[in-house]
């Protein structure tokens, strides 16, 4: 009996492991437009980031996904580095709310308050995966 | 570098003639000022308040410190002909306006004004190696005004003082300019929506 329960528990351990795995393969996806958020992207944050490299702000290739304040070369507020985890498209989406609120002390000061505006711009920052 | 502007013999230069815009003489009229008159804006001594509007400056005075030193790379790359360039001279000496205006506040709130980077962390960073031609500047130089003007606009609601949204105010509505001018001599287009910024 034992053995068929552990039977079991592996078979059940085996299927949730193997889902996290499919997950983790599957490239992030956000709800809003790419498209409309590449343009948004270059309006709103070109003035201080761009994907590919540290400017006023870090670069953002991969940063969905990417271990906060992670950035290679970027110096860093404290109050950015206290942060902990990884940026998902929700805290992406909080953060793009309120920077100050999220990490009082922070170099970013911009919000951006309509939601589908985030929604796009978080879109088009997921379609942009770290290379390989 | 110009320390004066004329707006008339501006206005004839190849900048609007290759963008098709007859009407970017209407945008410089309001740019004969003396380029170094700076706005009276004054910041006392750190409060509680100024901490974070001397974090805004700073990361404003960095991004001056950017575009400077894109105008002034760009524009010695040999790309530009005559008439571009005395506009990106202009353009220059605002930029070198705001900074110098950002500076003096920050020290005198009791901070330290953030320094430049390098010529060679400018060009790795902004790709400026990739421009070849005159228009791939002009386009280039549209882009960082855009982001520069939205960057202001976008931070004023973060800011305690009046004065310096006063001041970001007028920073951004250069960059807005900057960027009107550049982007119609670029040839792009311009969104049917209200409110370009912020």
């Amino acid at each position: 009996m034992r053995r068929h329960v552990n039977a079991h528990a592996r078979t059940a351990i085996g299927a949730v492991l193997a889902t996290c795995l499919l997950v983790l393969a599957i490239p992030v996806q956000a709800a809003g437009d790419a498209a409309a958020g590449q343009a948004l992207y270059q309006a709103k944050c070109g003035g201080c980031h761009s994907l590919e490299a540290n400017r006023i702000g870090p670069a953002h290739r991969g940063v969905v996904g990417r271990k906060i304040a992670s950035a290679p070369g970027f110096a860093y507020s404290p109050a950015i580095r206290k942060l902990t985890g990884i940026w998902t498209t929700a805290r992406l989406d909080q953060w793009l709310q309120g920077p100050q609120k999220m990490a009082p002390g922070s170099k970013m000061y911009l919000n951006v308050p309509d939601q589908t505006q985030r929604a796009n711009i978080i879109a088009w920052l997921a379609a942009n995966p770290a290379k390989r | 570098m110009t320390d004066t502007f004329d707006p008339i013999s501006l206005g004839r230069r190849a900048l609007f003639r290759t963008g098709g815009m007859a009407a970017a003489g209407l945008g410089l009229a309001s740019l004969g000022a003396p380029l170094m008159a700076a706005p009276k804006h004054t910041m006392h001594k750190k409060s509680s308040a100024m901490e974070g509007d001397i974090g805004v400056l700073q990361g404003a005075l960095a991004l001056e410190h950017e575009g400077i030193a894109a105008y002034r790379i760009a524009g010695g790359s040999g790309l530009l002909s005559k008439g571009v360039l005395d506009v990106a001279l202009v353009f220059l000496g605002h930029h070198q306006g705001h900074r110098d205006s950002l500076a003096k506040l920050i020290s005198e709130a009791g901070g330290k004004p953030v320094e430049p980077k390098s010529d060679a962390e400018y060009i790795k960073a902004l790709n400026i190696a990739s421009l070849k031609s005159e228009g791939d500047v002009v386009k280039f130089a549209a882009g960082l005004e855009q982001g520069a003007a939205n960057a202001y606009v976008g931070q004023v609601a973060a800011l305690q003082d009046h004065q310096l949204a006063h001041l970001f105010a007028q920073l951004g509505t250069d960059e807005a300019v900057h960027w009107a001018i550049l982007n119609n001599a670029a040839g792009g287009s311009i969104a049917k929506a209200p409110y370009l910024f912020g």
